[in-house]
């Protein structure tokens, strides 16, 4: 997913003169020199990649949750924690540490959209991550194991986050397993090799409150936590990002993600869960997705409206942000925000759009 | 073109009289140039305050401070941000390379607040990779850069890794080096420790979670500005010694002026007869008068810039010793400043000519032509002169007691030095009349009525030296009485013959282990010492032991019975005069000293001199205090032995335990740089006083001069009754120092009333002591004799002028009779 925004943030915060010189494009697999690769065959262990991976460049954990407020309206959340490794090389305790942690969070409803971002350097426990028991943090946001002895760390979770004028605190449960994408969790991502570690808990059901403007809210809904980490995973040739998780009616999960190509066809993919868990890869063709309504949002042109279909698996639906100015107009800004689903699998999600 | 004639014409009169015209340039510039000097020092010093104050947003961020001063750790910063507390971290600390020291400020970037960053190191900034990442860029004023190239390879510097890559930014105060907080704690040799955090005001108002509020406060970003503060009196008396200086200046000027005009007045009578418009001709003289105070006034701009270039290193110690501001070693250039310092010029010739030009453009056309007539004009100007005295007299009072503080007694210090001034001259004239009177034979009779006639003209010189031997005594007085209290005061302070501090309380513990094992320790005394706030000002609580060293010798001004055994019970208080004076506390009344636990009420039983410390401090029982300050660490160590034995003592101290020379050291060494700190203080004062004395004499010099040529009508009639040119020229050397004389004899009075005010009002209202003054009769002396030697010099050239010359010259005068 939000790789994207990783490589804005890496660019603007470790290279802010090329950011400006070269869009997006700063990072080339010699980006990676010095860190851990992405390697096949996956070999993903709980609770321990559940914490994180310094010797690799990025990593994230990041939240999404697609809710039904007591007035029945429409709410989205999304927590996110970054840890970007500023140089490769040893970690260092204390202040010299050269990990570097980002927050973000947002609340939306049709109406409003509110954000925010922190910062916090490693090495002094302002902002970190564990494996067991799980928890993320930076400041006063977390995200953090609820789950009883034995469990998955993420197979209970509460959230929190505030921003100036919103803030959130969710709790619950996963109905469903971890799901790995890719080749048991190894993700390609370009043809050049870039790749990245990539699995999921789509299952969440979430409660709680949020409050916007003010105004707090109890609300109800499904809850999709991604876990990814990386060193090289950007193409120069990649523009954009288009990213989709699907939270369907029947209890079935979609994952579906288009890098766009500068030159060429642009190819979908996308993981299908079944309400178990049992998930199954969606390569090149298996899945199309096409914009169909777009809107004006802080001065570009966005895709806020899509058509996805994978005949294989039965699948033809529409999809429509429920406010389309869900802009997280940060120092690096990208849209992010939910969605309804309607057609052959209605339902509800998230979606993300990035380099436009 | 007729204007061209008639300015011609009025220059002419500057070709023939080049001397006068020097007098009226040197009385300008000198004028300016001291006023500009110390403007220029001033202005400086508040652009460094400024910059220091606005430095990371400090004067718009609220801070978190550990309660007792010093070091708190890490993790409080990171409980504070875990409870969403949107805190900065910041470490601060001094690096000892180059003679000022390197002031090392650590920031946290990433979660530097918006207000604190004009640096571009935050997230998206342009420096925040280079800042961010090892070898970590570090940024220091322009100013600070070249000086910092010659330390870099120096000792202190290579064991902490050297100085980083740097590079300079606007806005920084000098000396001052900003780095990433991972390098100052390289740099500092800290590890885990912070000395604030920064907190957007809006948040100041919020009460600390309960884990942190017994050992860190919130100071609301009002309160943390105290250097202005304190070192606002320090200005003023530089800015009423610039003006002290201008006066004396324009005294000069309003002579040359006066006398240009009476000796121009039968030219002026001229073209006027001639047709020229009383208003053409006294738009001319202004205008005359104004380029004349321009070019005065670039010389004297110069002047300044060049004295506060000269004085800045004295007063950068000054202050640094005092106050620990910080001051750039060079002087910057401000276009406003050399405006300022023109316009004075301009102002003050201006208002020195004004009755000139007022007279000249009233001129009747056939009026007679008379320069005496300016001489026994001066006689009416003395009486009025007089009355004007009185008048200022009175402002000065009604000033004082309606305004009171500083400007008050800044006012009060003025109408000191002006009023008699004002007055002297009709003084002296009645005291030559009076000897006229009993004189006798020819010669004494003429002596005494020339004399008399003489204090007209040189009236103006004489109040300039009237004013700077007065302010010589005074500031002399005031100076010589602060030294003596002040060293007498070292003693009884110091009355411990050597003074330990170990770095942390383990340190502490091991250096009182091997103090016991030393003989000749005779005592080993714990010195509990932490900051606090106390109405927003800094305050430091004292825990002394109970000990004979403090009931014996410490320099208590009032005690209330018993005062000792209460403040060793707890319940009673010792505070600083100065802080008593702030806070208007007397002996009985109650205060609170913030502790950990909540406000400690005390009684104040004694009030005790604390001199040169800017800031308060108040003194309690030591194991009262460590009770009521739980986590407060012992270490420091006051301790008594044979002094001679100190100094040893000292030194084996720092070779045990790897100590500076400032923190194991005896009596003597610290006796001496407290004294060194307090001569620094003083430099620029004396330096300035010094000055305007040389004005004085310069006026004096400058009056005789103009008065040579005039005075030939006067003395020839004598030599032609048979005097020698000797004779003549040795008499009115006698008469200048007589004259010089009988002004240091009324100075003296003047001096100590201006000594009084100084010690009595002015000092007490800017550092909040006041000093008993003492008399100083040897320093009298040498005045005297200083005033005697100014006349002489000045005397001696228009003497030596009249001994040799021509014959010719005085018979003229009686040809020229007009």
């Amino acid at each position: 997913m939000s790789v994207r925004v990783l490589a804005a943030l890496l660019v603007l915060l470790v290279m802010p003169a090329l950011g400006r010189a070269q869009g997006y494009a700063g990072l080339g697999a010699e980006a990676g020199e010095g860190f851990a690769a992405v390697t096949r065959p996956a070999d993903l262990r709980f609770p321990r990649d559940h914490g994180p991976h310094p010797e690799f460049r990025i990593e994230w954990w990041y939240l999404t949750a697609a809710l039904t407020g007591e007035d029945g309206a429409a709410y989205g959340v999304q927590w996110t924690l970054f840890r970007v490794a500023a140089r490769p090389g040893p970690e260092e305790a204390g202040w010299a540490s050269g990990q570097i942690w980002i927050g973000h969070a947002a609340v939306t409803s049709a109406a409003r959209h509110a954000h925010a971002t922190r910062y916090a350097r490693g090495g002094v426990g302002q902002a970190g991550a564990r494996a067991a028991p799980f928890a993320a943090w930076i400041d006063d946001w977390a995200l953090e194991s609820r789950a009883g002895p034995g469990a998955d760390g993420m197979a209970a979770v509460r959230v929190t986050a505030s921003g100036p004028d919103f803030g959130f605190a969710l709790e619950g449960a996963a109905t469903g397993p971890l799901v790995r994408h890719g080749e048991a969790g190894f993700s390609l991502k370009a043809a050049a090799g870039q790749a990245s570690y990539y699995y999921s808990q789509p299952f969440l059901r979430l409660a709680g409150t949020v409050s916007l403007g003010g105004e707090a809210v109890a609300v109800t809904g499904t809850g999709w936590i991604d876990r990814e980490w990386s060193s090289q995973q950007m193409s120069p040739d990649q523009q954009g990002w288009d990213w989709f998780s699907l939270h369907l009616d029947d209890g079935r999960r979609l994952m579906a993600y288009r890098l766009r190509e500068r030159v060429g066809p642009s190819h979908a993919f996308g993981t299908w869960i079944e309400a178990d868990g049992t998930a199954r890869a969606l390569g090149a063709g298996e899945i199309v997705m096409e914009p169909t309504a777009w809107a004006e949002v802080a001065g570009r042109r966005l895709p806020v409206g899509w058509r996805l279909e994978a005949p294989g698996i039965g699948l033809a639906v529409d999809t429509a942000a429920v406010n389309a100015q869900s802009w997280m107009g940060g120092d690096f800004p990208y849209w992010e925000g939910p969605i309804r689903v309607t057609g052959s699998h209605p339902g509800r999600g998230y979606l993300e759009l990035v380099g436009y | 073109m007729r204007a061209a004639v008639v300015l011609g014409a009025l220059v002419s009169h500057w070709r023939r009289h080049p001397v006068e015209l020097a007098t009226l340039l040197v009385g300008l510039a000198l004028a300016t140039a001291l006023w500009a000097g110390v403007q220029a020092l001033n202005a400086e010093a508040r652009e460094s305050y400024a910059r220091a104050a606005a430095l990371l947003g400090a004067d718009r961020l609220a801070r978190v401070e550990a309660l007792g001063g010093g070091r708190f750790p890490v993790g409080d910063y990171v409980a504070l941000r875990r409870a969403g507390w949107p805190v900065s971290p910041v470490l601060e600390g001094d690096l000892p390379v180059g003679p000022a020291g390197l002031r090392v400020i650590g920031v946290e970037p990433l979660t530097l607040p918006a207000e604190a960053d004009g640096y571009g190191v935050a997230p998206g900034g342009e420096r925040v990779a280079a800042f961010l990442s090892p070898p970590h860029l570090g940024l220091v004023a322009a100013e600070t850069l070249p000086g910092l190239a010659g330390v870099a390879g120096l000792p202190p510097l290579a064991a902490v890794g050297g100085l980083p890559p740097l590079a300079a930014v606007g806005g920084l105060p000098p000396d001052t080096l900003v780095v990433d907080i991972a390098r100052a704690e390289r740099l500092l040799g800290v590890e885990g420790e912070l000395t604030r955090l920064t907190l957007p005001a809006e948040a100041a108002g919020r009460a600390l979670p309960a884990g942190l509020a017994g050992r860190l406060t919130i100071v609301r970003p009002e309160a943390a500005d105290d250097l202005a503060r304190l070192t606002d009196s320090f200005h003023l008396n530089l800015t009423a010694f610039g003006l002290l200086s201008f006066l004396v200046g324009l005294l000069i000027v309003y002579g040359a002026i006066g006398l240009a005009f009476e000796q121009r007045k039968p030219m002026l009578r001229t073209l006027r007869a001639c047709g020229v418009s009383a208003r053409l001709m006294s738009l001319l003289l202004l205008g005359e008068l104004m380029a004349l105070a321009l070019v005065g006034g670039a010389v004297g701009v110069a002047g300044g810039y060049a004295l506060a270039a000269a004085l800045l290193p004295d007063v950068a110690a000054s202050l640094r010793g005092l106050y620990g501001a910080r001051l750039p070693g060079t002087l910057g250039l401000d276009p406003a400043w050399w405006a300022a310092g023109l316009g004075m010029s301009l102002g003050g010739a201006l208002a020195a000519g004004a009755a000139s030009l007022w007279r000249a453009a009233r001129l009747p056309a056939l009026a007679v032509a008379q320069p005496q007539a300016w001489l026994a004009g001066r006689r009416r100007t003395i009486r009025a002169q007089a009355a004007l005295g009185a008048v200022v007299a009175l402002a000065a009072l009604a000033a004082f007691g309606i305004e009171g503080g500083l400007a008050g007694g800044l006012a009060l210090l003025g109408g000191v030095v002006l009023a008699p001034a004002l007055v002297a001259p009709a003084l002296v004239a009645a005291a030559l009349a009076l000897a006229a009177r009993r004189a006798r034979g020819a010669l004494a009779q003429w002596v005494w009525a020339d004399m008399r006639q003489q204090t007209g003209p040189l009236a103006l010189a004489l109040m300039a030296l009237l004013i700077a031997l007065a302010v010589n005594v005074g500031v002399g007085t005031m100076v010589g009485s602060f030294r003596e209290t002040f060293l007498g005061w070292l003693d009884r302070r110091l009355a411990a013959e050597a003074y330990v501090t170990a770095r942390d309380p383990a340190e502490a513990e091991a250096v009182a282990r091997w103090l016991d094992g030393r003989p000749e320790v005779v005592a080993r005394l714990p010195i509990l010492r932490v900051g606090a706030r106390v109405a927003g000002w800094p305050v430091e609580i004292y825990g002394a032991a109970d000990h004979a060293t403090y009931r014996d010798g410490w320099p208590l001004l009032a005690s209330a019975p018993g005062a000792w055994d209460r403040v060793a019970a707890g319940e009673g208080v010792l505070v600083s005069e100065q802080f008593g004076r702030r806070g208007g506390l007397g002996l009985g009344d109650a205060l609170d000293v913030p502790t950990p636990a909540g406000p400690w009420r005390l009684e104040v039983v004694g009030i005790y001199a604390d001199y040169g410390n800017p800031e308060g401090q108040v003194m309690v029982g030591g194991a009262a205090l460590a009770a009521r300050w739980p986590g407060l660490e012992t270490r420091r160590f006051a301790l008594r032995l044979d002094p001679a034995a100190a100094a040893g003592l000292a030194a084996d101290l720092r070779a045990a335990f790897g100590f500076g020379p400032e923190a194991a050291i005896d009596q003597a060494a610290l006796k001496a740089a407290s004294t060194r700190v307090f001569e620094r203080t003083f430099a620029v004062t004396v330096a300035l006083n010094a000055l305007t004395l040389a004005v004085a004499g310069v006026a004096l010099l400058t009056s005789l001069l103009t008065l040579s040529g005039l005075r030939l009508a006067q003395l020839a009639p004598v030599w032609a009754v048979g005097l020698t040119r000797r004779r003549l020229a040795a008499l009115e050397t006698a008469k200048t120092v007589g004259l010089a004389a009988l002004t240091a004899v009324a100075a003296l009075p003047l001096g100590l009333a201006v000594a009084w005010t100084l010690t009595a009002v002015v000092n007490v209202e800017a550092f909040g002591w006041r000093l008993p003054v003492l008399m100083f009769p040897r320093q009298w002396a040498a005045m005297f004799g200083l005033a005697l030697v100014t006349a002489f010099a000045a005397a001696l050239w228009p003497a030596l002028r009249l001994a040799r010359i021509a014959p010719a010259d005085l018979m003229r005068s009686f040809s020229n009779e007009r």
